[in-house]
Order: C-alpha cells, then structure tokens, then sequence
C-alpha cells in the first residue's frame, strides 16, 4: 500500500494511461466499423467516413486530456464528448447491421 | 400535464450537467482533485466497457458463422450494440451525478444499473448456449 504523501504524482499518470487505454480501444472499435461498413459493398462508404471521423474526434479528445494541462478540473465537455462518440459508435453498428438484413 | 413537463426538465438539466463543466464546478467545493481522477477514471473504465460491448456487436456482425436460428446472428450483434451505446450514455451521466455528489458532499448515487447489465449479459450467454446446443442436437 502507498502511503498517501506518494499518492499524487500517480493519479494524474494513472488517469493519463486510463485515457489512452480508452483511445486503443476507439481505434480497434473504429477499424470493426470500417471493416464492417465496407464488406457490405460501396453503400456503406458514409457510414465508413462518419466512423472514421467520429475515431478522430475521440483520439483528438482522449490526446488532448492525456497531454498538457488536460487533467485537472472538470472536464465535463470532453467526458460528454467522447461518450457521445462511443454512442455514435453503436449506432452506426446498429445502421449497418440492420442494412444486411 | 405538469408531470411529464418536469420529466423532461430533469432529463434536459441532467443532459446540461453532462456538458457544462462550469455549471458542475459552480456547485459545492472543489474536492480533492484525486477524488475527480478517481471518478475520471471509473468513467473510462465504464467506456470502455460499453466500447468492448460494441467491438462484440461488430465482431459478432461480420465474423459468426451463420446460427441455426433466422436472424439469431444480427439480433445479438444489436443488441451488443444497443447495450454498449446505453453503458456510455449512462457512464456520462453517473460521472456527472457523482462529480456533483463529491463536490457538494453527499452521497454517492447509487444505481441499478451494473446488476441489470451483469444479469443481461449472463441471460444472453444462456440463451445463446441453449441455441448453440439446440442447433447440435437438430443437425
């Protein structure tokens, strides 16, 4: 157990490794969208650009938090953002699923 | 009906929570800011919890082999992915209710809502183990 006086140099490394864990795992449920959404033929290429530019906003948030003064306050905008995207996520699978059908 | 005008005025006030970082810090005391990385935290892990039930959704999409049952292949690809989609959304709001709790010093929220996913994910690998087991004996 860490005593509490070394305790503050890490929860800062920990939460900047939390969001690039994060962003990793946007950019494998990125490629999934794209492999998905193009497999299916051509009809599926706005769907492919909308994933890949919902993988770049969050990679662009997650950097952004992770480097420079990101961590520290609130960053109530950012969380919200990067939820929303991972949202977004679903639904294009969902849109492209029910394509298939 | 004043009921569901104020449903709404909570859902809508609870949407501002999740974006108005100034309106969260106007709340309360600034905390320990080890207790918001902490919180900060535990909202990534729920992320990506959500992320790895959508990854399962597209995977389950374009990798399974066809299932004995019409259709059974796409319907728990969407529902992997009706699921994630709700654990980010939600991740986003227990991060807000909590980094109001801290900060005005009181309890934490609780929730249901880690039993009901647990107990979704178990029924569903039951369920699939049953249409797995059925489609061995039928074939």
């Amino acid at each position: 157990m860490n005593p509490p006086a070394r305790d503050p140099g890490l929860q800062p490394e920990r939460t900047r490794l939390a969001w690039r864990r994060t962003a990793l795992t946007v950019t494998v449920v990125a490629m999934l969208t794209v492999r998905l959404a193009l497999t299916g033929g051509p009809a599926g290429a706005p769907l492919a650009v909308l994933a890949v530019l919902g993988w770049g906003a969050t990679v662009a948030l997650c950097w952004r938090r992770a480097t420079g003064t990101g961590v520290s306050g609130t960053g109530g905008r950012t969380l919200a953002g990067v939820g929303l995207c991972a949202a977004g996520f679903a639904l294009i699978g969902v849109l492209l699923v029910l394509r298939g059908v | 009906m004043p009921g569901r005008n104020r449903i709404i005025t909570t859902v809508w006030q609870r949407i501002r929570n999740w974006f108005d970082p100034r309106e969260l810090r106007s709340v309360g005391t600034t905390p320990d800011y080890r207790f918001s990385l902490a919180n900060e935290r535990t909202f990534l892990a729920w992320l990506r919890t959500g992320l790895a039930l959508v990854a399962g959704g597209l995977a389950a999409a374009q990798f399974l082999p066809a299932l004995p049952l019409v259709h059974l292949r796409e319907a728990i690809a969407v529902a992997l992915l009706l699921l994630g989609g709700a654990v980010a959304i939600r991740a986003v709001d227990h991060w807000a209710r909590t980094e109001r709790a801290i900060r005005l010093g009181g309890e934490l929220p609780v929730s249901r809502f880690p039993a009901v996913l647990a107990l979704a994910v178990g029924l569903g690998a039951l369920l699939l183990l049953v249409a797995v087991l059925a489609g061995a004996v039928n074939s």
